[in-house]
Parts: C-alpha cells; sequence; structure tokens
C-alpha cells in the first residue's frame, strides 16, 4: 500500500521536537568542521556531506531504539550521529587516529557501532542492502524484537541487489526499513536520467509497505518512520521509505564546481526556502515551543562542543604502524 | 592429532553423508546455525547433499531461497553479524561471481573496516570440479579468487573424514569461511568415526608417505595423486602426497618440511593454473626449501581455457593419474 505522510499523527511531545531540532543542529555544526578540516589540509582523503538532509536520519532515528540497528552510506555521518554516535570519536575516524571508532582503520566511509546498532557505513552503493535484511533476519530469528534500516541514497536504485534482498525481506516477512534519501543527484547526474519508471512502484511490486515524504521536515519523516518501525516491530514486514531531500555541498568535499549538472539559483532555492533546521526552528517559535534566543543557543553551543571534539581528534595519537596486520581475523 | 582417528574406526560414509552429519550436529549443538540456498530444502540440493535436514530442522533453519546469490548471501552477512551461523548454499562454484560483492567487500572487511567490532561467522559451501560434463558454466573451481582476498578463509577438503571435520571448524569459526566441495568426490567413501571432532583450518596432512618426490595437492587433486603415487611405485619412485586441506591459513611448514625431504614437487590443483593456487604453493615450497630442491617445482593444473563440453575435450583439460604419474616420472629422470 502506498500511504502519504500525515504529520499530523506524529508525536508533539515537546521534549521529542527540540531534541530532534537539537540533533539536526549537530550534524550540522559537525559537518561544518569537517569542511573546514578538509579546506585546512587536516583530513586524509575526502568526506561526503549530509548538510542539508539532516532531517532524514534524524526523523528516522528518533523512530528507533538504541538496540535498533542501522547500516549507512559513504554520505553516513549524519546517520551515525542521530543514532548515537559520539563527535569527537568520529573525528578521530575521520583524522585516521587510533581513539576513532574503527582504530583508524575505516575512516568517514566505514564508521560502525554497536553500542548504537550501527552495522557500519557502506562505501559500496547499495553494499549494505544485504547486511540490514540479515540483521533484520537475526532479530526475526532470535525473537529480540528489534528493526533494521538500511539508509541508502537513490543511486542505490541503480542496483540490481536492493530488488533481491526487498523480495528475500517481503517472503521472509522481516522488520526492515529501506530508507531511501533522494537528494535528487546521482553523484553528478540527475537522478532522472538514472531513474526509469516509478520508485515506490519498485517497492510495492513486492508487497512492502511504501510511502514518500517531505524529507526536509523533520516532523514528517518522523511520523511515517514511526509507522513502518512499529509495523515491522509487530511482525506486519518489510517497508520502503523515500524522502525527498537535497545536499547543499558537493558529492564530496572537493566537488566545489557543480554548475555543469545543478545551477547555483537551484541551490540557493533549497538553501533558503526548504532548510530542514530553519523551517524547523520557525516552527517551533510559532508554536511557542521555543524561542528564538534558545534556539541559537543550542546552536552556539554545539558549534563550541564540535570545535572541542575536533580538537581532540587533533592532538590524538595515530595507530601503531604494528597494528596494521590486526582485525584482519577475529 | 585429529588424524589418528580415522584409522581406527569401521564406519564409512560417503563424502556427501559426511557433509549433512557435519551440518546436522552442529545445528543440534547450535541453535543460531541454519542454512540458506537455493533448493536445498525438500529438494536437498539437487546432489541430495542436505537431504532429511528438512525434516529434523524445520523450514525455519533450512530455508529455500528465490534465485537471488547476491541477496542471499548478503543477508547471511548480516545475520552472522547479528548473533546467527549462516551456512550459504551455493549450488554450482560457477554462480560465486554473482556473490563476489557481498563476500570481497562486505564479509572480508566487516571486521577490519570496523576496527574488530564486528565480526561475520559465516560459511559459504559450494562446488567446483570439471568432468561431470557440464559445460564452461558448471565445472569451473573459482576457490583461487577468494584465496586472494585477506578476511576471507577457504577450505578445499579431499576426504569424508576431513570434509566432516574441516565443516564442523568451519562453522564453529568466527570468520568468513568459503567450503569447497568437488562435485565428482560426493559418492567417494571413506571412514568417519561416530565421535565427535573437528579438522582444525590450518594443518596440512600428509596423505601417502613417500621419500623420492612430494605431490602436493588440493581436493580433487589428492585422489589423482595419490593414484599416481600408487602408478609410479610399480616402477620404483616413491611418492609422498601432501594435502594442504586449507589454502588460507595455510600450514607452510609442512609443505616445505615434505619438499626438504623429498627435493622434487609437484603441485596439483583443478583451479587454473595461471595465476592461481599451484603458483601460491609452488612460491612457498621453493622459497622454504631452495636449498634442497633438485628440480623446478612443477605447477599442474586446469588448461587456460572455458571448461568444454565435449567429454575428450574436457578430459584434456585437467590434471590425470596419467599426465601426473608421466610428469612425476620425468622429474625424477626415470
Amino acid at each position: 500500500m502506498t500511504t502519504a505522510a500525515q504529520p499530523n499523527e506524529i508525536s508533539e511531545k515537546t521534549g521529542l521536537l527540540l531534541h530532534m531540532h537539537r540533533q539536526m543542529v549537530a550534524i550540522r555544526q559537525f559537518e561544518a568542521q569537517v569542511n573546514e578540516l578538509y579546506t585546512r589540509a587536516l583530513m586524509p582523503g575526502l568526506a561526503h556531506l549530509y548538510i542539508g538532509e539532516e532531517a532524514v536520519a534524524v526523523g528516522v532515528c528518533e523512530a528507533l531504539e538504541q538496540t535498533d540497528y542501522i547500516t549507512s552510506t559513504h554520505r553516513g555521518h549524519g546517520h551515525c550521529l542521530a543514532k548515537g554516535a559520539s563527535p569527537d570519536r568520529m573525528f578521530a575516524e575521520l583524522l585516521g587516529k587510533k581513539a576513532g571508532y574503527c582504530k583508524g582503520k575505516g575512516g568517514s566511509m566505514h564508521i560502525a557501532d554497536p553500542a548504537t546498532g550501527n552495522l557500519g557505513a557502506n562505501a559500496i552503493v547499495c553494499g549494505s542492502a544485504g547486511i540490514a535484511t540479515g540483521a533484520a533476519f537475526s532479530a526475526r530469528s532470535l525473537g529480540n524484537g528489534r528493526v533494521a534500516v538500511c539508509f541508502f541514497g537513490e543511486g542505490a536504485l541503480g542496483q540490481g541487489v536492493l530488488y533481491e534482498v526487498m523480495n528475500l525481506a517481503q517472503l521472509f516477512k522481516l522488520p526492515v526499513i529501506y530508507v531511501c534519501e533522494n537528494n535528487l543527484y546521482t553523484e553528478y547526474t540527475h537522478y532522472t536520467e538514472t531513474t526509469a519508471g516509478d520508485i515506490l512502484a519498485r517497492a510495492t511490486a513486492f508487497g512492502l509497505e511504501a510511502a514518500s515524504v517531505d524529507g526536509q521536515d523533520v516532523r514528517a519523516v518522523h511520523g511515517i518512520a514511526q509507522r513502518l518501525v512499529d509495523r515491522a516491530r509487530r511482525g506486519d514486514g518489510p517497508g520502503f521509505l523515500v524522502c525527498n531531500t537535497y545536499r547543499y555541498h558537493g558529492h564530496h568535499v572537493g566537488d566545489i564546481n557543480r554548475e555543469y549538472y545543478r545551477s547555483k539559483q537551484e541551490e540557493q532555492i533549497w538553501k533558503t526556502e526548504r532548510d530542514p533546521i530553519a523551517n524547523f526552528a520557525k516552527w517551533l517559535v510559532e508554536q511557542k515551543l521555543a524561542d528564538a534566543v534558545e534556539l541559537d543557543r543550542v546552536q552556539a553551543d554545539l558549534e563550541a562542543e564540535m570545535k572541542k571534539a575536533v580538537d581532540f581528534a587533533v592532538a590524538a595519537p595515530y595507530p601503531s604502524v604494528d597494528e596494521v596486520g590486526e582485525d584482519v581475523y577475529a | 592429532m585429529p588424524d589418528a582417528t580415522y584409522a581406527q574406526t569401521d564406519r564409512e560414509l560417503t563424502f556427501a553423508q559426511a557433509i549433512r552429519e557435519a551440518l546436522a550436529e552442529e545445528m543440534r549443538r547450535d541453535s543460531t546455525v541454519f542454512i540458506l540456498g537455493e533448493d536445498v530444502a525438500e529438494a536437498g540440493t539437487p546432489f541430495k547433499v542436505l537431504s532429511g535436514l528438512l525434516e529434523e530442522f524445520g523450514k525455519e533453519r533450512v530455508l529455500d531461497t528465490p534465485i537471488s546469490e547476491a541477496g542471499f548471501t548478503g543477508l547471511a552477512v548480516g545475520a552472522a553479524m547479528t548473533g546467527m551461523r549462516p551456512v550459504v548454499d551455493i549450488m554450482f562454484g560457477d554462480f560465486v561471481t554473482l556473490t563476489m560483492d557481498q563476500m570481497v567487500n562486505q564479509a572480508a572487511k566487516v571486521h577490519y573496516m570496523s576496527g574488530g567490532k564486528w565480526k561475520v561467522p559465516m560459511v559459504m559451501r559450494t562446488t567446483m570440479g570439471a568432468t561431470r560434463r557440464s559445460a564452461a558454466q558448471h565445472s569451473q573451481s573459482l576457490h583461487a579468487w577468494f584465496c586472494h582476498v585477506p578476511g576471507l578463509k577457504v577450505v578445499l577438503p579431499s576426504t569424508p573424514y576431513d570434509a566432516k571435520g574441516l565443516l564442523k571448524a568451519a562453522i564453529r569459526d568466527e570468520n568468513p569461511v568459503v567450503f569447497f566441495e568437488d562435485k565428482m568426490m560426493y559418492k567417494l567413501k571413506g571412514p568417519v568415526p561416530v565421535e565427535d571432532y573437528t579438522v582444525p583450518l590450518g594443518v596440512a596432512d600428509v596423505k601417502r608417505v613417500g621419500e623420492d618426490i612430494t605431490l602436493i595437492a588440493t581436493s580433487s587433486m589428492v585422489q589423482v595423486a595419490l593414484g599416481a603415487a600408487t602408478l609410479l611405485e610399480e616402477i620404483g619412485i616413491s611418492a609422498e602426497v601432501v594435502d594442504p586441506r586449507t589454502m588460507w591459513p595455510l600450514d607452510e611448514k609442512t609443505l616445505i618440511e615434505s619438499a626438504k625431504k623429498t627435493s622434487r614437487v609437484i603441485v596439483l590443483d583443478e583451479g587454473y593454473e595461471r595465476y592461481g593456487v599451484t603458483a601460491e604453493l609452488a612460491s612457498v615450497v621453493a622459497t622454504g626449501a631452495f636449498y634442497d630442491l633438485d628440480a623446478p617445482v612443477k605447477r599442474m593444473g586446469a588448461m587456460h581455457v572455458p571448461i568444454p563440453f565435449s567429454p575428450p575435450l574436457e578430459d584434456a583439460t585437467v590434471p590425470t593419474e596419467q599426465t601426473v604419474f608421466e610428469a612425476a616420472r620425468a622429474m625424477c629422470g626415470k
């Protein structure tokens, strides 16, 4: 069944709303520091920024328990933070330091954290669809009531394995939600040039509960995600959620000149009219759930916290070269 | 030494029965072990290796899948990370190509990329071996592909005893293990004790003791090497047959010791000779026993052609008792 998002059906509890605002700001401030590390040449390699898409990770992860599983993507910092990862250890991983989540062996694209149910970010497009489906299989077999969420970009719609595992998930009635973040661009190509037909129909063809939602509206994302998560947890089977969103920066931090694939005007419209944080903050103030000064303070606090986390990571030591051969086998 | 046991048992099982018994015992021992693959349940696979397991363990633990090798292998990787011990069945070894991203980029790397936090205790069982008149897409021996990837273990049993003990060890291992079964050996009989045992991964086995030449052989080639050794004995050449049993971890010490003792080595494997397992094993021996060798190490593997259908053509692509006998005789100067 295809269902339209129902923003009004989400929980209106103020605490949750303010927490979601804080989480989105945290992601944005984290990513701003990542960009800074890149431009200051302090970060080895590249990173793919999540700025603009914060409402997706936060809205979905707030519908999950800590023991629930997620799999993430190359553009994964937002998912990791939204599921509860610590910025200091994430920055340490981005810099290849021993204190990082993966002892520096994974880097930006492979952050994993069992403590928060994060099965790992994956640098193969659609690479984690099988893993998330398998985690849901374990949850069903072990009867532990957990749910798995597979985050992926719309570029992964081109990978055949996605359709293989959606078929398996429906056949086995697995508690897994496939969350498609459609940020319009598959690297440097508009998704309409690579995607035939209807996206939702690809999931409904397998009998999955499918929905699409405004990915810039955290309340809407959270509401529909909660519904899909709850029904999966009840044993009613897998779900598929398309979140329509936009990445403000390039495919990666080095993708500066983007006019050959999208206009500055288009970017400007998304940033000024559809920003998930600004619009949500405005709504919170209008509803008298927060005042503007308070929200500004949240931003300032998080900016300071992220700078402190960066300092920790910059000062942290690299792993010893002796460790290169460790962790190949368990 | 586990291998002392098999001389003491009167019970004989086929290779296929040994595999089935290993699976059944491990599934009884550990409720997280389950089987996933195409036609594994009611059909028990086209080779009937798994017959009877559905009846004992039910559909929740012996699961038929769609024909989606990448999908169900990926599912197994995730299940292994989160508390289960999947045994994936890939019907023909040729189909492993469809699983390569899941095995190479996911299963093999999860432990390392996560800094040792996640692990992937899964087994992929699949087949290998030509001469079954199945042509180019149902006859290959692609184990070398997996040997090339850090993070994977690769097992090639050659007897019913080894098959059972190695499979049980593979299921209990904390890492992804790829387990290759030669289709032509499923009916091979051999002693298998009733008692619980495992064969540790990374321990080679001397299948025949000899003095003049070492035949290092894997999987299907072990029987070929033993047959050639019998022929060689008739002309006064004493051949030692050494089976590494696992390609990784690799028991280099046993191979090198045998090479030092006999001073002549032929390496036999049914995978492609070029860039194949024989190249690695020959390199290990040539480096480790250099000063004791009387001849360059010789390699014998599959010809560098797609496996042909026509019987005389297919038979020409893999080493036989006769070709191994001739090569060994020439190396010994007789």
